[in-house]
């Protein structure tokens, strides 16, 4: 007998652990793998409509909408194999220069401007990828919302929300990175949560799924968009409740503690970032032709493009200047001279001749090196003018010099003295092209020449503003190097020695890619869209199609779907906070009631809440330029915790009604009246997604007549 | 009747003869000199204008802060009075004897003493040691950049006196509620907290951030309450009581004082001054001087017929007068754009006589205004003629000069057939005027102070999120610097000797405080951990002490020093003074804390007060070496150079280096 007790008890700890667990949770019968039929009816019924709210008339407009000028140009540099520069990681564009690819698109149609026609080009493709992501999004958050409530009118709101709303489709029908964030962002919250419900078989093959699941939709959010980077923070934090609550276990021996720790690094960290530089190395190998986006990267890395001026060439190793210089003088005539600018795209006006302060070396005296400490001055090749700085203020810049090209011909004044150092170098050390950061100090003034990263207006081109800064700081705007390099006098080297390291490279793109977010400043002029425009839908974004005639698509939520939303916010804050409020005073509930509350509204609905926290208020606090569809990751949140609200809300008040009978069908009448209304509304606001043709709806004749709720929405 | 005589009448005072010694010593480090240097030191140039628009009753809004810590300076030179006769525009310069120095300079200093008995009595409300609260209030008297920011006429001292009153009445409030709920003096300090944290953000917005952390504090603390099952007997009436006073005593009086801030200030500003521009026509006419001198006996309403000016009311980056000239549009910009070539509308910031248009009735010819006059009214269509050239504001659909989006506003010359003229407006009061244009409420003479003080408000606040230029100073620093002391911040230097005074901190207090803090975030850690896992190192009274100690020093460390990774505006050294309290404040604790849990011994015990106190010495040295760039004594040139003790120091040594 004790024998056989003892091997029945055989794998006791981890059963042990596992019946433990699922005290916490109350008995519902979800856990089990296998769905029952009716929800797996309605999973069918979801993904089924949505996938048709979205593929219907995905053709249409068959023109250029919006930003897919810019993402579809991305697409066809990716089958183009040309080089570019983009704000965002590779991993979105990619997959649509995929999609174009294997859908039989050549990469040839320019994408020049929205409005554009597509003729002959099949762009069908890469809509319908994105259309196919954009609707997966609807059976996820079902899925989701169905794990976190165990109720499926909750999740069935959350999908007929989903499915109905306006904006959601719109953004889901054409070429953008939208759809393909959120499908990653969606796909990690629900491997998130089905990894949470597997809590009580750890190590088990479903739970090493979902776990590695989860990494791998992270690494594809964060290499959309940068905005991935909230999701990563929100499964960060549970993930660190996760491991809080299992070290209070004291069930738990720390060896198994340090087992879940490792599990964790392994699918969440390690697994990510593996994929994440994977990513960038299929982009670098995929893009080897010098293109629009050399410019961004610096020299060392412009050398390995085919195609650009560095690619396989050899120079010498000194001379040579990354400025340009345009013949226009600075408005009013406020001083002899020309400006200076920096100028991001190279071209012939950047060259400048390197001389001795007080010589003009005549081309037959021989080689003389430039080193740490000498005084220099700097010809434009072009117009044959100094490099100059002097005691007036700099156009934009006020607290710095000014820098202007001087004299004629070569012969200046004091003024055009500059003492060129190397940073970290030691007197008299030669100076090499590419690889030393150079400053230069203006003898006169002992100010150091740099960029102060404005943009000159109309007068200057747009380009960047140089000055000559008195405040004697160590900053990246003052350094420079050397890149193009003439000199026949000098025996060329080869630049395959620059060659950069894999790590370096990936370094380098996303220090550009941050400076060039934080650049996305808006300009004078442009209406911008303020957070908090968008819980309240207060303007839309135009997608096609501004006069009468054109066929117009707005970019706009369902207003009465997004009210709801808005509304359940506070509704929702309001429940947590009585819920939490009566938890904490031991106000007498039935346990059932108790159990229902506590995990429903505070776990549940706290980690939907806490993830529209999270892609919701980082925006308040960005520089850079917003726009509307900033907010749907945020909204697809706010449309899970409406559901789940609502649900908990009917629920809990039709439970007061007497007869079992009445409670069920007020309960289920209330489910069913919300999603009436959504559907409703849909049927009012479609044109919003699926094209407005004829008169604004200002004019009484336009199927939007009367539509137009606010002010602000242009349509 | 006279039963009180048969009892003797006793006096007993316990007098905390070290808190004695302490308050005087601070008084002695922070008053001594106070006159010297008898020059305009640093931001005393900047804050010494306002003094002076105070003394002068001139109206101002200062786009820094809210009124409080300038009515307080001014106040020093009220009681020293000033006569606000200086011209306050450079560094360095010679006060005139008119400035009353000392007690423009009495009030931060005194903040700056009186720190010090404040920090003793934190910790000890706190729960720690005697010894642990005079070091506290050692390290606080020994920090050179608290004495050099103290010295002169700043804000920091006063805000940071206001944010350790604020923390320490909190405490003492806590403390009285276990035991006299309800009493007066629980009362008083709920209030005093209020009133505190109030004045701190007052002073600057900056105290913003310890008003947040106590608020957080305080709720917590009532969460805790609402948990607490003992209390659940007496029932939710005592639970809402609590709740109602502190939310009177912590939001409602607060807002209030605030309010009332912004009403002294402009109680006591009814002259015209520099900044009337930025305020509404309407409120402009309300001071002394300035527009009232115009606008007195002007009619209120205006009627067709009547001449006019109109101001752009929210304008950036300034407001401006609609104006015209006789000059025409460019026929080609360029760009390439064309014009309409007709007369040119600006906006102009000046007054001028081509600033003024007359109203004018599309369906009658003249221009004269009828007898009654005939208002004109919301909504009522109107043409504008410009008063010097007589021509129609008029605007088409042309592109304007800059925003090719909008329409171009021009006088209308008849000579061009091809436009039709477009010279109706309708008048919509309060709103827009087809082209962003307001009718400016320019003839109202009265207006009430309430009205105005909400102005002032929403101006302050739209000036604030305006700023956003000039984010290069010589002496600024990025917030990362701070916690290593990387930059100072040169004060004043003496004309011909080598007297300068510099913010420079104690750097041994300042790496201690360094040391504290991570040392207090790891053993947290180290604790919690280990807690979770039912395994108690401390004693569970000590653990809720090291917690709450943690809550406010560590707390308000963080609050005071992480946002400003998030701004954008111009930072100083003298920013992290806040933040550099606190964590000073968790010195003492650490040690303390070290000492009574992990020396075991006796031996180790005497071991580390003897580290203690060879530390402390240290302390002493780097402040006594450091005293004479604090307080501005004479130094040679090599003396200088030896106190240089980082390359990235900005000590100034005449005819040095290049």
């Amino acid at each position: 007998m004790p024998a056989a007790g003892g091997g029945r008890a055989g794998p006791g700890p981890l059963r042990q652990r596992g019946t433990r667990r699922l005290q916490g949770t109350p008995p519902a019968s979800p856990l089990s793998p296998r769905p029952p039929a009716g929800r797996r009816a309605a999973l069918g019924l979801v993904t089924l409509l949505s996938f048709a709210s979205r593929f219907h008339r995905l053709p249409e407009p068959p023109h250029v909408c919006w930003d897919e000028t810019h993402f579809g140009k991305m697409g066809s540099y990716y089958i183009n194999r040309t080089f570019f520069f983009d704000v965002h990681p590779p991993l979105g564009k990619m997959l649509i220069g995929l999609a174009g690819y294997l859908s039989g698109y050549d990469g040839t149609f320019p994408f020049q401007k929205p409005g554009d026609r597509y003729e002959q080009h099949n762009y069908m493709g890469m809509r319908g990828f994105c259309a196919f992501l954009g609707s997966c999004l609807v059976p996820f958050a079902y899925l989701t919302v169905l794990e976190l409530s165990k109720s499926l009118p909750a999740a069935l709101l959350t999908a007929f929300i989903l499915i109905f709303d306006t904006g959601c489709i719109t953004l889901s029908q054409y070429i953008l990175l939208d759809p393909i964030l959120m499908f990653f962002l969606m796909g990690a919250v629900l491997s998130m949560v089905k990894c949470n419900s597997c809590a009580d078989r750890p190590f088990s093959a479903s739970w090493w799924l979902w776990l590695s699941l989860t990494g791998v939709n992270l690494a594809g959010a964060m290499g959309v968009k940068f905005v991935g980077l909230f999701v990563v923070l929100l499964v960060g934090l549970n993930t660190i409740n996760d491991l809080w609550d299992l070290l209070g276990n004291l069930n738990l021996s720390l060896v198994t503690f340090g087992k879940h720790f490792l599990a964790r690094v392994l699918c969440l960290i390690l697994l990510p970032l593996t994929l994440y530089m994977a990513m960038f190395a299929v982009h670098f190998a995929v893009l080897n032709k010098s293109g629009p986006g050399d410019g961004f990267f610096s020299s060392a890395f412009q050398s390995q493009l085919i195609g650009n001026n560095l690619h396989n060439v050899s120079i010498p190793e000194q001379d040579g200047y990354p400025l340009s210089c345009h013949c226009d003088p600075y408005p009013g005539g406020l001083c002899r001279g020309e400006g200076i600018y920096t100028y991001l795209h190279k071209d012939l006006n950047n060259l400048w001749i390197i001389k001795k302060h007080d010589s003009d070396a005549d081309s037959s005296s021989p080689v003389e090196f430039v080193r740490h400490g000498d005084i220099i001055r700097l010809e434009h090749k072009e117009t044959s003018r100094n490099l100059h700085s002097h005691q007036h203020e700099a156009p934009l810049t006020r607290k710095h010099f000014q820098v202007t090209g001087y004299g004629i011909n070569g012969t200046g004044d004091s003024n055009d003295f500059w003492r060129i150092e190397v940073v970290g170098r030691r007197a008299g050390r030669l100076i090499k092209v590419l690889r030393s950061k150079i400053r230069l100090t203006h003898v006169a003034t002992g100010c150091i020449l740099g960029s102060s990263g404005k943009t000159l207006p109309k007068w200057g081109w747009e380009q960047v503003e140089v000055t000559c800064t008195p405040y004697v700081k160590e900053t990246p705007n003052s350094l420079w190097n050397f890149e193009d390099h003439i000199n026949p006098k000098l025996p060329n080297i080869s630049l395959d020695v620059l060659k950069p390291s894999f790590v370096e490279i990936l370094l380098e793109s996303h220090m550009v890619m941050i400076r060039g977010n934080s650049g996305l400043k808006p300009k004078d002029n442009e209406v911008t869209s303020k957070p908090w425009h968008w819980p309240i839908n207060y303007q839309g974004l135009r997608f096609s199609g501004v006069n009468e005639t054109d066929y117009r698509v707005y970019l706009l939520g369902n207003p009465v779907v997004w009210w709801l939303n808005l509304f359940t916010i506070g509704l929702y804050l309001l429940i947590a906070i009585s819920t939490a409020v009566a938890l904490k005073r031991g106000v007498q509930l039935t346990s059932e009631h108790k159990g229902e509350l506590s995990r429903v509204v505070l776990c549940g609905g706290g980690q939907v809440a806490l993830g529209w926290l999270l892609h919701y208020l980082p925006f308040f606090m960005m520089g850079r330029v917003l726009y509307f569809h900033h907010y749907f990751p945020a909204m697809l949140f706010s449309s899970m915790l409406t559901g789940i609200t609502w649900d908990t809300l009917l629920k809990f008040f039709s439970q007061f009604l007497s007869p079992s009978t009445t409670a069920r069908r007020v309960y289920e009448g209330g489910i069913v009246a919300l999603i009436l209304l959504i559907v409703y509304s849909f049927y009012l606001f479609h044109p919003l997604s699926y094209g407005m043709i004829g008169p604004m709806a200002s004019d009484p004749s336009s199927p939007m007549a009367g539509l137009r709720w606010m002010d602000s929405w242009e349509f | 009747m006279l039963g009180f005589l048969k009892n003797p009448v006793v006096v007993t005072a316990e007098i905390n003869l070290s808190l004695v010694a302490l308050t005087v010593m601070g008084l002695m480090s922070r008053l001594w000199g106070l006159s010297y240097p008898r020059a305009v030191v640093f931001d005393e140039v900047y804050y010494g204008q306002f003094v002076s628009l105070y003394m002068k009753r001139i109206f101002f809004v200062d786009d820094s802060g809210p009124p409080l810590g300038h009515m307080l300076l001014a106040l020093g030179g009220y009681l020293g009075g000033f006569d606000g006769n200086f011209l306050w525009n450079r560094i360095g310069a010679e006060y005139s004897m008119n400035v009353p120095v000392c007690s423009l300079r009495f009030l931060p200093a005194l903040a700056g003493a009186l720190c010090i008995p404040l920090a003793y009595q934190i910790l000890v409300e706190l729960h720690f040691s005697h010894c642990a609260a005079l070091g506290a209030a050692l390290l606080i008297l020994l920090e050179n950049s608290l004495i050099t920011q103290s010295r002169f006429m700043l804000l920091e001292s006063i805000l940071i006196f206001f944010i350790l009153l604020a923390v320490l009445s909190y405490l003492k409030f806590y403390n009285l509620q276990r035991h006299s709920s309800f009493s007066g003096r629980w009362c008083f300090w709920l209030l005093l907290t209020g009133v505190a944290c109030s004045c701190a953000v007052g002073v600057k917005y900056m105290g913003l951030f310890t008003y947040m952390l106590l608020l957080a504090i305080a709720g917590l603390h009532f969460w805790h309450m609402l948990g607490d099952r003992t209390l659940s007997n007496v029932g939710a009436q005592l639970l809402g009581n609590m709740g109602l006073t502190r939310g009177l005593a912590l939001l409602v009086i607060p807002v209030a004082m605030y309010l009332s801030f912004f009403y002294v200030h402009l109680a006591l500003l009814y002259r015209s001054g520099p900044h009337d521009q930025i305020m509404t026509s309407a409120f402009q006419a309300s001071l002394e001087g300035g527009l009232a001198r115009i606008t007195q006996g002007q009619p209120l309403e205006v009627a067709y017929g009547s001449q006019i000016t109109l101001r752009n009311v929210l304008g950036k980056p300034m407001q401006c007068w609609l104006h015209s000239h006789t000059n025409t549009y460019p026929i080609r910009y360029e760009n390439g754009r064309g014009s309409s070539h007709q007369q040119q509308v600006t906006c102009y910031p000046f007054k001028d006589v081509n600033n003024w248009w007359i109203v004018k009735d599309p369906g009658m010819q003249q221009l004269v205004v009828s007898n009654p006059p005939r208002p004109v009214r919301h909504g009522h269509i109107v043409q504008l003629v410009h008063g010097i050239t007589t021509r129609y504001l008029n605007t088409h659909d042309v592109a304007a000069p800059l925003s090719p989006h909008s329409q171009e506003v021009s006088c209308y010359i008849d000579y061009n057939i091809s436009m039709p003229a477009q010279n109706l407006w309708r008048v919509v009061k309060h709103n827009i005027l087809h082209l962003k244009l307001f009718i400016s409420a320019c003839y109202l003479s009265h207006c009430s102070n309430s009205e105005s003080l909400l102005f002032t408000f929403f101006f302050q606040w739209k000036i604030l999120t305006l700023k956003n230029e000039d984010t290069e100073h010589k002496y600024s620093s990025s917030a990362l610097d701070w916690i290593t002391m990387d930059t100072n911040i040169a004060y004043w230097l003496h004309p011909t000797s080598g007297a300068q005074i510099h913010l420079l901190g104690n750097v041994c207090t300042w790496a201690s405080a360094n040391v504290a803090a991570v040392v207090y975030t790891c053993l947290s850690l180290w604790y919690l951990i280990r807690r979770r896992r039912k395994i108690y190192d401390i004693p569970e009274d000590a653990w809720q002490l090291w917690v709450s100690a943690g809550q406010i020093c560590v707390g308000g460390w963080v609050v005071n020093y992480l946002p400003f990774f998030l701004m954008e505006k111009t930072l100083f050294l003298y920013h992290y003074l806040p933040a550099l309290t606190f964590q000073i404040l968790l010195i003492p604790i650490v040690l303390q804390h070290l000492s009574d849990h992990l020396c075991r011994s006796l031996l180790s015990k005497s071991m580390f007060s003897a580290l203690v106190v060879a530390w402390f010495s240290s302390v002493c040295f780097a402040y006594r070496t450091f005293s004479p760039v604090t307080y501005g004594e004479p130094l040679s040139v090599a003396e200088l150079k030896d106190l240089r003790w980082k390359d990235s120091w900005n000590i100034l040594i005449r005819k040095q280096g290049r």
